[in-house]
């Protein structure tokens, strides 16, 4: 991997000059922790004219607290999120999720705004510049064909942020700044489900802070994935489930997946489980629900079958056991 | 694009030496140690972010050099393994891989007591499993890791009956 593209590195102390400095300069790329970015860059998968690193903005890296909730700036490491005592005690699959990202020492630079914004990823896609120049490119990026779907029109490249599900769960909201101003929008709306453009980011917009409402402070979750390899890996399906029980009835359950589709997805009617017991019979319809679903493809060396049936498992079991 | 080389003049620490270097922007840390320094100690591995042998400590951070541009440890304090040994001794890391053999073909060994080092710095005093989890990025293809968790542990006590830090 030794491909490096000649580009002008640029260090603003603002998210404003941040901002600034990518609508001034043509192609132009943000990068905070790098530890995705910096390969995607030496894979030729991205080739930035200018590098925008995000390290030197310490506004973005306080976790903040108020009436409303906790707001948590993108720049914020994943170390700092897993560690911090109010989000392990309160936003408890928000800890959870940033503990399971990659390894510990990427934990100790990569950010959460990375995580949330990083690529999706792909067996054909997440290659060498002579290994996909040889394949013919893919769909996704110079390409004509996906070969993941041979025929297929869209990509089918998997989302593969850990953090994105556990914060869906709380319904997190996010500021966005870009040339034309500030705007919040709620996370899930930062996300569509295609592989190729998988983010609803305008040009040059940067994500800043991460908003977690009150309203869901200390509501028990949970996150687990499954990976290949225990001590660093990109999830091969990853769940998140914030359930609150009442007189051993669900009151709320909120579930979120990663891994299986090119966005970090919230489960579709899970509120048909208000008022219910959760016995074995309705676990067991829950997880065939999330299986449904969840559409993983031939993105990892893992099968989708058995992508498929561990993400049905993990949403099952994490269910179970917050309802004790 | 021009062919022209963008760059930067980097002001940082390396191994407690001051430096003054201009640096192109497009340089990766773990070069500009190897070939600008001759630091060669920091090696290169997966030269992605996956093995950890590049790991160094950035501000006490234990970070991947190979991920890292030089330009951005602007103002950084940068250390090494060759900043571990003190007047030639080495360091109570350095002293567990050797008398514990943590060491076989010795290239994930610079990373791995970085990244241990860095560890024992925040939590003197850590279990097995936090051992395990402080190393779980640096990948080890010769030793199986149960060596290299009893050099770390073999230095924990050495340090621990001296009463000072790592």
């Amino acid at each position: 991997m030794e491909y490096m593209p000649n580009f002008q590195l640029h260090r603003p102390e603002s998210a404003a000059e941040a901002v600034k400095l990518h609508s001034e300069n043509t192609a132009a790329l943000y990068v905070a922790g790098g530890t995705d970015m910096i390969v995607n860059v030496r894979r030729g998968i991205e080739q930035p004219e200018n590098l925008i690193d995000l390290s030197a903005v310490t506004e973005l890296k306080a976790i903040t607290e108020d009436k409303e909730g906790l707001h948590i700036g993108a720049g914020v490491t994943l170390k700092e999120v897993s560690g911090n005592e109010h989000i392990v005690s309160n936003y408890q699959a928000v800890a959870e999720a940033a503990a399971a990202v990659a390894g510990i020492t990427h934990q100790q630079y990569g950010t959460l705004g990375g995580n949330l914004c990083l690529d999706t990823r792909c067996l054909f896609y997440n290659q060498s510049e002579w290994w996909r120049q040889s394949n013919d490119y893919c769909l996704k990026a110079r390409g004509e064909t996906c070969h993941v779907a041979s025929g297929g029109k869209r990509c089918f490249a998997a989302f593969s942020g850990d953090v994105a599900p556990s914060l869906l769960v709380y319904q997190a909201e996010v500021d966005l700044v870009g040339p034309e101003g500030t705007r919040r929008i709620p996370l899930a709306e930062m996300y569509q489900n295609d592989g190729l453009d998988h983010l609803t980011l305008k040009p040059g917009e940067l994500l800043t802070v991460i908003h977690l409402p009150k309203a869901l402070a200390g509501c028990p979750s949970r996150y687990e994935k499954a990976r290949i390899r225990g001590s660093i890996d990109y999830p091969l399906a990853g769940a998140a489930v914030r359930l609150e029980m009442a007189d051993g009835n669900v009151k709320d359950l909120a579930i979120a997946l990663t891994g299986v589709n090119p966005y970090p997805q919230i489960v579709k009617g899970t509120d048909d489980y208000a008022g219910d017991a959760l016995d074995e019979e309705s676990l067991d319809k829950l997880r065939d629900n999330v299986r449904k679903q969840a559409k993983p493809m031939k993105t990892t060396t893992v099968a989708p079958w058995y992508r498929r049936r561990v993400i049905g498992a993990l949403a099952r079991r994490l269910t179970a056991e917050l309802a004790g | 694009m021009s062919e022209k080389r963008n760059k930067t003049l980097l002001h940082c620490t390396v191994n407690g030496k001051e430096r003054d270097d201009v640096v192109k922007d497009n340089l990766l840390l773990a070069d500009y140690l190897r070939e600008e320094i001759g630091l060669t100690g920091t090696k290169i591995g997966c030269d992605g972010g996956e093995c950890g042998c590049c790991t160094v400590l950035i501000d006490g951070v234990p970070q991947h050099a190979c991920l890292r541009l030089a330009a951005t440890c602007q103002e950084a304090e940068i250390e090494t393994i060759e900043a571990l040994a003190e007047q030639n001794r080495l360091s109570a890391l350095q002293r567990g891989f050797h008398e514990k053999l943590g060491t076989q073909c010795g290239f994930c060994t610079p990373g791995m007591i970085m990244a241990a080092e860095g560890m024992l710095r925040e939590n003197p005093n850590p279990s097995e499993d936090e051992i395990r989890q402080g190393l779980a990025a640096n990948l080890c293809r010769c030793t199986g890791y149960v060596k290299i968790i009893e050099a770390v542990q073999f230095a924990i006590d050495e340090l621990g009956s001296k009463g000072k830090a790592a």
